[in-house]
């Protein structure tokens, strides 16, 4: 489990990650040059139904994305605990398991609170 | 090693990389035809049948149709962002194919043992996939900011927060085939569902409702029917890709469909039991010829099923909600999944609270190859 291990096993995942970069990539690169380009004004301004943009587009937005946004890292940082846990519940025994429902409930007091304040519901 | 033997390794790797994508590529433009025939059928018309016979030339023709169209980048867009987002989307949806085993194979008998069809067979595949796949709201957020245009912006800021919404609840859905399998890479968690029981040793079994959150999750992450709400063409008209044309536009529908392709292949190697047949060998008539059938072929067809139910959704059921969405991700499904991975882990040590309830154990202890 050493460097030759990790080179060994993650290598092609990186020839991958360039392969799918020029097959992303060409297509887009080609369609410029093949295809027949006849830009205007109106043509390349941003969409909008019926006058044209007089403001950017960039506006304040619903608070409540953020909230998710927070929450979705709480929640995803217990899955990334109970990813390992899972896998090793086999050695780790009863002990293991009780720790991590301890950890758990600790969890699902703040989930209760966040529900309870309404940051759960979206209206 | 010499440097010809890195370049040798490197070409194999290329090609059998090639042999996984470009596959990838070509049954994405045939999903498309298969999803407007299916549609077609479910609604009584008779769905695309005029290019070719049956249609069938219908995704090449429009393939060329958006590659000879003329390409828009919005003069208020930034452009690198906006050049960048399309490639962005497509490649995690693409690699995250690298860990995907799609069966075992001796190569006709050249090999002494059976290897894993797989490009890098990680001991941590369940892991890198939720990674990968996770990296796909970046190409859809970089779009959205980038267009500089309300009705991008609206659907970008949409799909991101269904997408991490759904993750949580596919995240622990997922814990609970681990608990069973004791295992994170993908071949051994297939092999945990091998046995002389057929389908019974599956772990659709005893994890039936993970199964169903599993998927519906993965029809939210993906944004499909009926979550497809960021692409909303009744006020959104497309979403996040309005501002693209032609290819830019096809390559953002092709990391759609890589990753409805994927869902469907993790779904078929977690939860029903990959490559595996339903029935085993010694079964009465059809044992021997489930058997004869390479196991390739049963975890294709097991995903192509779960593609055709993809589509059957978008065929069947109106779109949700805003706030329905948010509800069914964040109070059915967190608190559902949450509670079933504290009873798999109950019923695993039940027998060493008391020894009346080691038959708990005992069944639970069918499916988990480790006891």
């Amino acid at each position: 489990m050493g460097a030759s291990y990790l080179a060994n096993e993650y290598a092609p995942i990186f020839v991958f990650i360039l392969i799918a970069l020029g097959m992303g990539a060409a297509p887009l690169v080609l369609t410029m040059l093949v295809a027949e380009q006849n830009p205007d004004d109106e043509k390349l301004s941003a969409y909008e139904c019926g006058f044209e943009a007089f403001e950017d587009a960039r506006m304040p937005f619903d608070v409540r994305f953020y909230l998710v946004a927070i929450l979705f890292v709480i929640f995803d940082l217990e899955t990334a605990f109970l990813f390992p846990w899972a896998v090793v519940l086999d050695q780790i025994g009863i002990f293991g398991f009780i720790e991590m429902m301890l950890f758990l409930v600790i969890l699902l007091v703040g989930y209760i609170y966040a529900w309870k304040k309404g940051a759960l519901q979206w209206e | 090693m010499s440097w010809l033997d890195v370049a040798m390794q490197g070409g194999i790797w290329a090609l059998e990389i090639l042999a996984i994508a470009v596959p990838i590529a070509l049954s994405v433009a045939y999903i498309t035809y298969a999803e407007r025939r299916v549609i077609g059928w479910m609604q009584i018309r008779k769905g695309c049948n005029r290019v070719g016979p049956a249609g069938l030339l219908q995704p090449i023709a429009d393939g060329l149709k958006l590659f000879l169209k003329e390409t828009i980048i919005p003069t208020t867009a930034n452009k690198y962002l906006f050049v960048a987002a399309p490639v962005m989307a497509l490649v995690p949806a693409l690699v995250a194919f690298a860990v995907v085993p799609f069966g075992e194979t001796t190569l006709f008998g050249f090999w002494e043992e059976t290897h894993v069809m797989a490009i890098a067979n990680l001991n941590v595949g369940v892991l890198y996939v939720m990674a990968i796949s996770s990296l796909a709201i970046y190409g859809i957020l970089m779009a959205g900011w980038a267009s500089n245009s309300k009705y991008a912006l609206i659907g970008a800021l949409r799909a991101t927060g269904q997408m991490i919404s759904y993750e949580i609840a596919m995240g622990f859905s997922i814990v609970c085939v681990l608990i069973m399998a004791g295992s994170m890479n993908l071949s051994a968690i297939v092999h945990a569902q091998a046995g002389e029981y057929g389908f019974l040793n599956w772990y659709i079994i005893p994890l039936f409702p993970m199964f169903v959150v599993f998927f519906i999750s993965g029809c939210a992450e993906t944004n499909r029917s009926p979550f497809d709400l960021p692409e909303g063409e009744a006020e959104l008209v497309a979403g996040f890709f309005v501002e693209y044309s032609g290819m830019w536009f096809a390559t953002f529908s092709l990391a759609e469909y890589a990753a409805m392709i994927l869902i469907s292949l993790m779904t078929a190697i977690m939860f029903l039991g990959g490559w595996y047949a339903p029935l085993p060998a010694d079964f009465p008539v059809v044992g021997a010829f489930f058997d004869a059938i390479p196991g390739t072929v049963w975890l294709l067809g097991k995903t192509s099923f779960l593609i055709f139910v993809f589509i059957w959704f978008r065929a069947t059921f109106p779109r949700f909600r805003y706030d329905q969405l948010m509800r069914l991700g964040w109070k059915v499904f967190l608190p559902w999944t949450l509670s079933w991975i504290a009873v798999i882990g109950m019923a695993t040590y039940a027998g060493d609270i008391s020894s009346n309830l080691t038959w708990i154990s005992d069944v639970i202890g069918f499916w988990q190859p480790w006891r």
